[in-house]
């Protein structure tokens, strides 16, 4: 790892240099249109810069043109695998700014709703993941399982990706018994499916460890200097999660664990903690679903007042939620109409690729080290560039 | 150390610096804030993140937001102690016709792209950031999409905008 090109050449006439590469804005392994500028020798990173912007839509300026209900899609298509957590966040500081109580039947469906939708998107990091690095098979299973739930979304909203389903006052549509039943099954089949397929497959594989063990070591004051939130932050062994530290819907009622990173196969903070913290969070997502559904009372399921109208008074609120990814955070100021006057979007991804030029810069990353690093991140673009 | 609320961060950042504290400011309803000069708020930033009671050692969002009927731009920083699991809000209110704040950059890293991309959709003018440029919109863009007398430009590089 620390040879460098040009010491692998000396003694022969051959004569290196340093190149100039484009890795991207359309690349494969960058999860989106994502470029990074990379200084090479030979095989060796030696600087990048990123460049962002490629997928920006402008949501904060579409969200001061329309009424606070109409916004909602809009933040669908930010964090597109992760949708439900972005409505809920958007709906939790509108709330806040109304004053509404959200209904417990409607609370429990969010968790519900929420945490399926998160081990959606860990399962579609996790085939990606392998995938960048040379796996297909990986891929497959995860997809074959990543249906399941999307069937049980559209059956709950009639959507498979963009959701608009969790909305200012409680959700669009009730949970019948029949997809509680659907969702029962799915915890029952997919629990056992992580320690015995995809351990098995991918997290305890020689050649995956050796790809991703030792590889864009994070430590945990880097991380958290550089705003770095969510499973990319837990892996470097700091058990910060929102769900915790500042619960929100009704996550203090529920029993589960924070997992970190804890420097299992290298140092800690690589690639490999990063990976496995979001393996072992799908374990813990499937334990807060079960008991949701244990406790979920009858009721209305929305504030039927909320969801016709929304005017709140003068004010500003922030409300974050645990996205997959990481913080996911709305500033919603009102100036007392039925528009926001100002409705900023936080991103995680957005903080979290910015730490990616500070890691490749220590000078011991490979090419392939790059798109195992960027991978481990797990971004989405739509939600960095907003 | 204790989770403190966010009136008790106030107040100690209101002891510590007093000449630069201007207020404790709410709306009608949701989150308070404190607001500070300016001219100082990179020490006050440095206090904020090195303060044992206060370790805000995580900076969350920036948010810029234009008011031109007071004439001014406020720049509003979320942050939050990973240790203490407390968060405040603290703002500066700027003149619309010199929008300038110390940049945090050296402080929180999380900072360069978050003020970039206030820069970039309010035109904050972080003073001393060392590369602020566009980041968001493309870099010939012209103007600050999110101030409110922004107008949207009919065409860009011959393309017609569609308006619905």
């Amino acid at each position: 790892m620390s040879t460098t090109a040009s010491e692998v050449q000396s003694g022969s006439k051959i004569k290196t240099e340093e190149m100039l590469l484009n890795m991207g804005p359309q690349h494969p392994s960058t999860h989106g249109v994502f470029r990074v500028v990379i200084r090479t020798d030979g095989e060796l990173v030696l600087e990048s810069q990123s460049h962002i912007g490629y997928l920006h839509r402008c949501f904060e300026k579409c969200a001061e043109g329309n009424n606070y209900i109409q916004v909602v899609p809009y933040t669908d298509r930010m964090d597109y695998l992760c949708a439900m957590m972005n409505n809920w966040g958007y709906a939790l500081a509108v709330e806040k700014l109304l004053g509404v109580t959200v209904p417990e039947r409607a609370e429990h469906i969010r968790v519900i709703v929420g945490e399926l939708n998160r081990i959606a998107s860990h399962l579609l990091a996790f085939g990606t993941y392998a995938l960048d690095l040379g796996g297909i098979t990986p891929f497959l299973y995860a997809f074959r399982d990543r249906e399941r739930l999307l069937k049980i979304f559209e059956k709950v909203c009639g959507q498979r990706l963009n959701y608009s389903y969790v909305r200012v006052g409680g959700v669009t549509f009730d949970i019948t018994d029949e997809i509680f039943a659907d969702i029962e099954a799915f915890c029952d089949y997919f629990d056992p499916k992580i320690l015995d397929e995809y351990d098995n497959l991918l997290s305890y594989n020689g050649i995956f460890i050796s790809r991703t063990a030792n590889v864009g070591v994070m430590s945990k004051e880097t991380a958290i200097n550089f705003g770095v939130t969510g499973p990319s932050l837990r892996g470097s062994g700091v058990a910060r999660d929102v769900r915790k530290d500042q619960p929100f819907g009704i996550y203090d009622r529920f029993e589960f664990d924070i997992p970190v990173g804890s420097g299992e196969m290298g140092q800690l903070g690589d690639c490999w903690d990063r990976y496995h913290v979001r393996m072992r969070e799908m374990r813990q997502s499937i334990r807060i679903v079960r008991q949701a559904i244990k406790d979920i009372p009858d009721g209305p399921f929305c504030d039927k007042k909320a969801f016709r109208a929304v005017k709140p008074k003068k004010g500003e609120a922030y409300a974050k939620v645990e996205g997959a990814r990481g913080d996911v955070g709305f500033y919603v100021v009102s100036d007392g109409t039925n528009q926001p006057y100002r409705c900023k979007a936080r991103g995680a991804s957005f903080c979290n690729i910015s730490v990616l030029d500070h890691l490749v810069s220590k000078g011991d990353c490979m090419l392939a080290d790059l798109v195992a690093i960027i991978g481990s991140l797990d971004i989405v673009l739509g939600e960095v560039d907003r | 150390m204790a989770k403190l609320t966010s009136e008790q961060i106030f107040a100690v950042i209101q002891e510590a610096f007093p000449d630069e504290f201007v207020e404790v400011g709410q709306g009608v309803v949701g989150d308070s804030f404190a607001v500070v000069k300016p001219e100082k708020f990179d020490e006050i930033a440095k206090f904020c993140h090195d303060d044992s009671r206060l370790d805000l050692d995580l900076l969350v969002c920036i948010t810029g937001i234009d008011y031109p009927d007071d004439d001014k731009i406020e720049v509003a920083y979320n942050l939050e102690s990973v240790a203490n699991k407390h968060v405040a809000t603290v703002k500066v209110h700027l003149p619309r016709s010199r929008p300038d704040v110390p940049t945090v950059e050296n402080i929180w890293r999380a900072a360069d792209w978050h003020e970039r991309e206030t820069f970039d959709l309010v035109g904050v003018n972080f003073v001393g950031h060392h590369n602020l440029i566009r980041i968001l919109c493309a870099e010939d863009w012209v103007g600050h999409p999110l101030r409110k007398d922004y107008v949207i430009p009919e065409t860009y590089h011959g393309l017609k905008n569609v308006i619905y």
